[in-house]
């Protein structure tokens, strides 16, 4: 467990103070994998960097486990240290040691025997998958390869924390999914807690139960993952998850609005939770006298529940389409009419007067 | 006039003496002092402005006085040091005072050079200072390290030529002594001639080194 109390900091460097941390305060529980979002500059590499004191807050205090470790002395801060893995962006590998003694480093340092060191770095080499590349060197690898190779490093001294500061951001989308399986496995074996930070929305989709948003030094939200999704509050966290889960109207579906004929309109459904996983669509289109076409989708899953948006035309006359529509908006889903200039409910007689002028 | 087989090899022997006495021990002060200089630099491991702001003006003043001024200076310095101030073994005492800080500043080159990544790795997985001097800094500035002491080396082979303004001797000596105030055009061209292979060659030796470590 990681709780973050009050936390600021401050960097002065004689000119001008820097404030990148403003009281934070979030609780990271035991076996979370916890997200913290937020653009360059947010302040969440400096937030991460408290936690295992590469950075000390100014004020405030980060309890790790129970313990506040900048009250340690810098003997017991070491060992502490030894129960919080890190990962890096760059990786942060030794060039000049083998995959090998890149992982045996930190058992090395805790002047462990030979054989000891041995078993435990192809056991943990195993599991990351490069038992193979045991005597190879760090520029032999792969992106991926050299980031597996930091996680068993940090995995090696059996942490029951995982700090990852920005680790899938100089990978590929392809390599960036299997790291980010790695990390679930870890979660899922060793119940290791695991703290992200990210400027990437999908590496929150894809295996947080919790995430924070940063702006300016400042959490600006936080809370369970499904709920920050469905419920965003500020603008900066619905771009994020704008770019996850497409959200607007696509430009085709505008067209077909045009050369629309009479008894059809636009509406986009938003799902989230559980409702998604009635067919509404279906059940709509039996129940009343309208048909119904699938224009535009996305769904998504967030934890195992879906998360998304349809977007459909409803053909009929007018009063079918409206008791459709209660009947849609009865089952808890939001829904919207898609119009050219954007506003909720185009009047009656509107459409009619425009698609008479359409001909 | 005929060139001596037998000067010429023993002014080789007293250049190669001169330079691999005064490199080993310049090499063990200039990396003592280049970590020195890198690690209480501001932001450091071991940051420290009293000891930074002593080191870093003496191997200055070093590094700027010419050496066939700093070889006489220091006279009574080398006496008290190795009991005579004339000879070969006198010229290693100046020879090392000349290389040392040059030495550390190369040194210094080489560790500033090392990912800072590095150091933040190895401090989130505990490590102590000297852990990360001697484990991850020295480690992956190695191949750099090589070059470095490789440019001494021929630093230090240059320097030499002048060890005969204290009787240090040495194939310089025998060009200035011999070729040139007795007008010898051949020996000036043998020594000179094989003060380029003896350059050559330690210019070689280093850079295989520094490809075998790189494993390029």
């Amino acid at each position: 467990m990681i709780e973050f109390r009050q936390v600021s900091k401050v960097f002065d460097d004689g000119e001008k103070k820097i404030e990148a941390l403003k009281e934070i305060n979030i609780t990271v529980e035991k076996g979370d994998i916890f997200g913290v979002i937020g653009f360059s500059g947010a302040g969440k590499s400096t937030l991460i960097r408290t936690v295992n004191l590469l950075e000390y807050p100014t004020l405030g205090e980060v309890i790790v486990e129970g313990k506040d470790l900048a009250k340690m002395s810098e003997k017991d801060l070491r060992e502490a240290k030894k129960n919080i893995g890190m990962i890096f962006q760059h990786f942060n590998l030794l060039n000049s040691k083998t995959v090998f003694d890149n992982v045996a480093m930190p058992l090395l340092l805790s002047k462990k025997k030979k054989k000891e060191i041995e078993e435990r770095v192809y056991e943990i080499l195993r599991f990351v998958g490069l038992e193979d590349k045991a005597k190879n060197y760090p520029n032999q690898l792969s992106g991926g390869q050299k980031q597996r190779v930091g996680i068993a490093r940090a995995l090696a001294t059996n942490p029951s924390i995982l700090l990852c500061d920005e680790a899938t951001s100089a990978l590929d989308p392809q390599t960036t999914k299997s790291i980010l399986n790695l990390l679930k496995r870890i979660n899922d074996e060793y119940k290791i807690t695991i703290l992200i930070i990210t400027h990437e929305m999908e590496v929150i989709k894809e295996i947080c139960n919790r995430v924070a948003v940063m702006e300016d030094g400042s959490v600006i939200e936080s809370g369970n993952v499904f709920d920050i999704f469905a419920r965003p509050r500020t603008e900066t966290t619905r771009n994020f998850i704008r770019s996850v889960v497409r959200d607007e109207v696509p430009s085709s579906v505008y067209g077909l609005l045009k050369e629309d004929a009479y008894f059809s309109r636009i509406f986009k459904i938003d799902f989230f939770g559980l409702s998604s996983g009635q067919p509404i669509v279906s059940k709509t289109a039996k129940r009343f006298n309208v048909e119904i076409n699938v224009l535009f989708g996305n769904i998504t899953e967030l934890q195992g529940i879906p998360f998304g948006n349809l977007i459909v035309e409803i053909i009929g006359n007018d009063d079918e389409i409206d008791r459709a529509l209660q009947f849609i908006k009865n089952q808890k889903v939001e829904v919207k009419e898609v119009t050219k200039d954007g506003s909720q409910q185009r009047a009656h007689f509107k459409r009619i007067v425009g698609n008479a002028v359409h001909g | 006039m005929e060139v001596s087989k037998e000067l010429i090899l023993n002014a080789l022997w007293e250049t190669l003496y001169m330079v691999s006495i005064s490199l080993f021990f310049g090499s063990i002060i200039g990396i003592f002092l280049g970590i020195l200089l890198v690690v209480t630099r501001k932001g450091h491991i071991y940051e420290n402005r009293f000891i930074f702001s002593i080191v870093n003006p003496i191997v200055n003043i070093f590094r700027s006085i010419p050496f066939i001024i700093l070889l006489v200076a220091i006279i009574p310095f080398t006496r008290l040091i190795v009991g005579t101030s004339i000879g070969t073994t006198a010229a290693i005492v100046p020879l090392v005072l000349h290389i040392g800080p040059y030495i550390s500043r190369l040194v210094e080159n080489s560790l500033l050079e090392v990912d800072e990544g590095i150091i933040e790795a190895a401090k989130a997985m505990g490590a102590t200072p000297l852990q990360i001097i001697f484990r991850f800094l020295m480690p992956e500035a190695f191949a750099s390290l090589i070059l470095s002491i490789t440019t001494a080396t021929i630093g230090l082979v240059g320097a030499t030529a002048m060890a005969g303004a204290i009787g240090g001797g040495g194939l310089g000596d025998v060009a200035i002594t011999y070729g040139y105030q007795r007008f010898s055009t051949i020996t000036i061209f043998v020594t000179v001639v094989i003060l380029v292979i003896v350059v050559q060659g330690v210019q070689s030796l280093g850079n295989i080194l520094e490809r075998k470590i790189r494993r390029v």
